[in-house]
């Protein structure tokens, strides 16, 4: 800081780095996001490790189920690629509101209600032309999605209520809720084991996008987060939010209206969610039923903290995730582990992808700032 | 209770290639008062980290009462009877006073027979000339009253030998008088020894008895105080460098155009326990308005009232005649510019990049003065670069992360996001708390030529020095009301103090 007030006091220009240098700062920026995440996902597999040694299984036989059973073949690509579709959505509804500083957890309940209004609206319009019902569905979904997770932003803009527990009881009872409807007034008498309300009906379902054979969902899903990311990285209204996740004091002084950007972020990111559910109901299952909350709420969280809530990012991580997931009956099947094998292994990732986040602005490699000699850094 | 003498042996501490820290060697007798002078960034924060185990320093010794010590952390510095004092608060905020004191404690046992500490507590205080109210929570204290509850609590753990990092930035200069008054009486008595860190050389002629000086890391000098004059001081302190004055005042306030006028506003801070009356406040055209205050009076709402943060529950604001909430598009209209105190907590976003940081204002108005929907991030780009160079803000790079920046630097970049275009209003708070002389200048300055251009300005500050030195025309606030007026050239120190200490 000696120095530096010198520097100021004759008006001096501040050297710019030489092009190599800057290359290589951007890249070592760029290259923290990537390297943290995947150094926490091998020490979370290491651990997996030792868990299965424990139970005297062979984790490389788990690494080749995983490839066989998510990756290796046309069908099982499809599978990975068909779960991948709602995680998706669901990790958008994390991505959008961590960027202004909230963590919303509640994506499960978004999906799930964004199903049921879908729905819903389906068999009353049922002499309509099918792309009027689809898009009526559509709207229902996006509607109830940005209601319930904007009242959980609004809960934290006007009362300050924490996001993440908000969101979490807002996702149970948005469960209850829709199961109580489905087993109660809005069920299909036709529906004997399984619960389910009125089926949209053939004619508006959802085809397979054509060549992949897996449905819209998918296409819309990538659409959905290149559209998120050009929202937060390439709008005013994106970098609005960024600084109020920043700071949120900073933002008011700014004058940025910071509880509407609350607001309109979450909501937005119930919508997403919500469409999760649209694309289940519309096409996957045909009605709304109490399969709509499978856990891709949940398995969403960890997709967007693996892709440090970078929109572009989602897409690569949740189709991992689908395909981890896709193999999960394999591994039940072949090693007889128990069905909550996965869910031990995604734990595990996310603990480590927690613990992973204090590593930030640690690493000199990483941190062009103490590049410099360091005198300067020390200054 | 006896006081320690300490001495610091050819201490040193390098990270890396940079001795941040070199060969500093400085012997505070017991009953001492050392003053410890230098800019920001000159080693004094590495000389006492060091001395309190928070650095192992790479070379050197420290000797308590003559007796060479090894302090591997700040719990054994406390068993040697050092203590510290920073300027950061490190209370516990949800818990009161009493509680504060009892936890820190190194004794304090499993089960704490609060009856028997209060009454112990009460004992201490009685013979603590500070008037503190040990049952409030630490969140509803001032600044001033944290930073006593901080100084009571080292000398509560029998702390012999105090250090102090800027005891007075957050206090009043009546308030700092009889804090450094009080410990410069307990160091006469020979139970205390202190061993202070200031930038303030009135503070040091009257209160300190000897100080050194350190300059990128050495020793420049030091001696006893009054031996050497302020300028040679100032000369050990800036080495070679020649140090800008304020700019000089030019033109006089306009009587007829009032920028800011408030009239008959009440408000209250979220607590619910502050309020803020202000019957009738107008600054105009070329005129720099200083709120001096005792720190806690009000002048954080009247801020966060300015800044939209909090609602006005009553009355008028209004800036060139029209009502006046703070919301983005109004302080575009009238050319309003909020500089808060601490930038980097309340202006900056600590993990986004300068360039971003300088970009908060602008980003969101297109060439043609209306709000765009997409991002110029080239622009941004090419404006932060500008600003960068124009203000002299010292950064690695414009993409490095604003928190990497030195509290000056922080607000040079704050400065220039905010002074570039044409500014009607300005309103800061406590513009240099905690900058170093240099950036101090160049800040007021910065300020003064932003009024001489025409802007109105509204100073509130806790810095009593920093309001007569700019100011046009001196207001003091107490619980919340302004109380006392004056031009700035009638102004007598003696009874502005009156009114903020609340004798009206």
């Amino acid at each position: 800081m000696v120095a530096d007030t010198a520097a100021s006091r004759i008006a001096v220009v501040p050297r710019r780095p030489s092009a190599a240098v800057q290359v290589m700062a951007w890249l070592a920026r760029r290259t923290e996001a990537v390297a943290i995440p995947l150094g926490a996902v091998l020490v979370g597999l290491a651990l997996f490790s030792l868990f299965l040694l424990a139970l005297g299984k062979s984790p490389a036989a788990l690494v080749d189920l995983v490839w066989r059973g998510g990756f290796s073949s046309a069908f099982a690509l499809q599978n990975s690629l068909q779960r991948a579709a709602p995680l998706l959505f669901a990790a958008l509804c994390v991505a959008l509101p961590a960027r202004l500083g909230l963590v919303v957890i509640g994506g499960e309940g978004a999906i799930m209600l964004g199903g049921l209004a879908a729905a819903v609206v389906a068999p009353p319009l049922s002499a309509a032309p099918a792309p009027l019902v689809v898009g009526a569905m559509a709207l229902a979904a996006l509607l109830a999605g940005a209601v319930w997770i904007g009242a959980v932003g609004a809960l934290k803009a006007y009362r300050g209520v924490d996001a993440t527990i908000a969101s979490l009881l807002m996702s149970y009872i948005a469960i209850a809720i829709a199961n109580h409807l489905i087993e109660g007034p809005l069920r299909d008498p036709t529906s004997l084991n399984k619960p389910s309300t009125l089926p949209v009906g053939d004619a508006n379902m959802l085809g397979p996008m054509p060549g992949l054979g897996v449905h819209w969902g998918l296409g819309a899903g990538v659409l959905a987060c290149c559209l998120a990311w050009l929202l937060m990285e390439r709008t005013t209204l994106g970098f609005s939010a960024r600084i109020a996740g920043g700071n949120v004091r900073a933002a008011q002084i700014q004058g940025l209206p910071v509880r509407r950007l609350i607001v309109g972020f979450t909501a937005l990111g119930g919508a997403c969610a919500a469409l999760a559910g649209f694309f289940e109901v519309a096409a996957v299952q045909g009605n709304a039923n109490a399969t709509l909350a499978a856990g891709y709420g949940f398995t969403g969280i960890l997709v967007a903290f693996l892709a440090r809530h970078n929109p572009l990012a989602i897409p690569p991580v949740a189709l991992a995730l689908g395909g981890l997931e896709a193999s999960s009956g394999l591994i039940q099947r072949r090693m007889q582990l128990p069905d909550a094998t996965i869910l031990v292994l995604e734990g595990l990732l996310f603990l480590c992808l927690l613990v992973g986040e204090t590593a930030y602005g640690r690493f000199k490699i990483f941190s062009p700032h103490l590049w410099a000699s360091k005198k300067e850094a020390a200054a | 209770m006896s006081a320690l003498s300490v001495e610091t042996v050819g201490m040193t501490k390098r990270f890396g290639a940079f001795a941040a820290l070199d060969e500093v060697s400085i012997r505070i007798e017991a009953g001492g008062f050392h003053a410890l002078l230098g800019e920001n960034g000159a080693g004094k924060s590495t000389l006492v980290k060091c001395m309190m185990g928070f650095y192992a320093p790479t070379a050197g010794s420290l000797l308590v009462d003559n007796r060479e010590v090894a302090i591997p952390g700040p719990k054994a510095a406390q068993a040697h009877g050092l203590g510290m004092v920073y300027q950061h608060f490190t209370l516990v905020p949800s818990l009161t006073g009493a509680e504060n004191l009892v936890i820190a404690r190194a004794d304090v046992p499993r089960l704490i027979d609060w009856t028997r500490e209060r009454a112990a507590l009460a004992a201490f205080m009685a013979g603590m000339p500070f008037r503190l109210d040990l049952d409030r929570p630490v969140s509803a204290l001032s600044a001033g009253e944290k930073q006593k509850l901080e100084i009571v609590k080292q000398l509560y753990l029998e702390a012999r030998f105090l250090i102090l990092d800027e005891p007075t930035s957050v206090l009043t200069p009546a308030e700092a008088e009889e804090v450094l008054g009080l410990l410069r009486g307990m160091t006469d008595a020979g139970a205390l020894t202190v061993l202070m860190i200031s930038h303030k050389f009135h503070e040091v002629e009257t209160f300190a008895r000897s100080f050194s000086v350190l300059r990128r890391g050495r020793l420049a000098g030091g001696g006893a105080v009054g031996a050497v004059s302020r300028d040679d001081m100032a000369a050990m302190m800036m080495g070679e460098r020649r140090v800008r004055t304020v700019a000089a005042r030019a033109g006089a306030p306009d009587p007829d155009r009032t920028v800011l006028q408030i009239e008959g506003v009440t408000a209250t801070d979220p607590s619910g326990l502050r309020h803020l009356a202000i019957d009738d406040l107008r600054v105009r055209v070329r005129e720099i308005v200083g709120i001096a205050g005792v720190s806690g009076n009000g002048q954080k709402e009247l801020a966060d009232l300015l800044g939209g943060q909090i609602r006005a529950t009553g009355g008028r604001v209004a800036v060139a005649g029209l009502p006046y909430t703070g919301s983005r598009a109004e302080s575009r209209d009238r050319r309003v510019r909020f500089i808060p105190e601490e930038p980097l907590r309340n202006a900056c976003a600590p993990q986004m990049s300068v360039a971003e940081n300088i970009g908060f204002r602008a980003f969101d108005r297109r060439a043609d003065g209306r709000t765009g929907l997409w991002l110029d991030k080239g622009g941004l780009r090419r404006r932060a670069h500008d600003l960068i160079a124009r203000f002299g803000v010292k950064t690695a790079s414009a993409e490095a992360p604003i928190a990497t920046l030195s509290g000056g630097n922080v607000q040079r970049a704050v400065l220039a996001r905010e002074l570039t275009d044409p500014v009607d209003l300005l309103i800061v708070v406590n513009p240099c708390f905690g900058l170093d002389f240099a950036a101090v200048s160049d800040i007021r300055s910065q300020i003064v030529a932003a009024r001489n251009g025409g802007t109105a300005v509204l100073l509130i500050s806790e810095d009593l020095d920093e309001i007569l030195e700019l100011s046009d025309r001196i207001l003091v606030m107490s619980e919340g009301r302004l109380v006392y007026e004056t031009a700035a050239a009638e102004a007598e120190v003696g009874t502005i103090g009156r009114h903020m200490a609340g004798h009206h």
